[in-house]
């Protein structure tokens, strides 16, 4: 049973509020206050890659954000895109990144699941159990 | 906290200041901000992200891509960081290694950046 549930029509405007929303139940869960700002951080990325895959399939249904704090801090992120398009995991390097080719939006995907990988040690991307989409899910120990 | 952005110019450097939230709903405006710089004939751009408080993929891939259009145009491009937390992105992305990082305005522009 999540303890907050967040769900979001996929417009951009609304990953901030996700990320607030996450940040406080992650504060009152009691996550150590130096891990908050990557928990800021992966919400977001998780939740604006939520996004751009509904814009891309014209999805207008809502991205769902839950949030548990069972034992530990467990942070679900939930699309309905086909399921092909949302396990793309690319790690870019260096050489990759600057290259003239690559454009923005493939670079940014790249960018923000180096982020998730390097900022979530307890990182799963997943197809959902129902229906079309993904579940991206990251777990944070709690303090207390 | 929004976005904010503010240009000055320090010698034949455009140094933008960036503050507040760089996320996918304001990396927009930062693009277009870059973009009207680098059409009005800025090519020693200094972005200094000095009163950032977040920063997104999508943010630094608004800076890839102006960095990617400087250097096709003769330019330049650097930031200016000094914040733990940001400089964490950088490394953990590679991006520490595609774009010049200094810790001040004076350190960018007097490098040549």
């Amino acid at each position: 049973m999540a303890t907050v549930r967040l769900s979001f029509s996929p417009a951009p405007v609304h990953v901030r509020t996700a990320r607030l929303v996450g940040v406080a139940v992650a504060r009152r869960a009691g996550v150590r206050e130096d891990l908050l700002d990557e928990v800021r951080l992966a919400i977001g990325e998780a939740c604006t890659r939520a996004v751009a895959l509904h814009r891309q399939y014209g999805l207008t249904a809502p991205v769902l954000v839950e949030m548990s704090d069972s034992g530990t801090y467990a942070v679900r992120v939930v699309d309905r895109a086909p399921i092909e398009a949302g396990l793309g995991l690319a790690a870019l390097d260096a050489d990759q990144l600057a290259n003239e080719s690559l454009n923005e939006d493939d670079l940014t995907t790249g960018v923000g699941f180096a982020l998730l990988a390097g900022f979530v040690e307890d990182l799963q991307v997943r197809p959902v159990d129902d229906g079309i989409g993904t579940e991206v899910r990251m777990v944070w120990p709690l303090a207390r | 906290m929004e976005l904010s952005l503010a240009t000055r110019t320090v010698g034949e450097h455009t140094v933008l200041e960036v503050g507040g939230e760089v996320d996918v709903y304001t990396a927009p405006r930062l693009r277009e901000r870059l973009l009207e710089l680098i059409d009005s004939g800025a090519r020693h751009v200094v972005v200094d992200l000095g009163r950032v408080d977040f920063l997104d993929s999508t943010g630094l891939g608004v800076l890839v891509g102006a960095l990617k259009r400087l250097r096709t145009a003769d330019g330049t491009f650097a930031l200016v960081c000094d914040k733990e937390p940001l400089l964490k992105i950088f490394r953990i992305t590679a991006l520490d290694q595609v774009f010049p990082l200094h810790p001040t305005v004076e350190a960018a522009t007097g490098a040549g950046a």
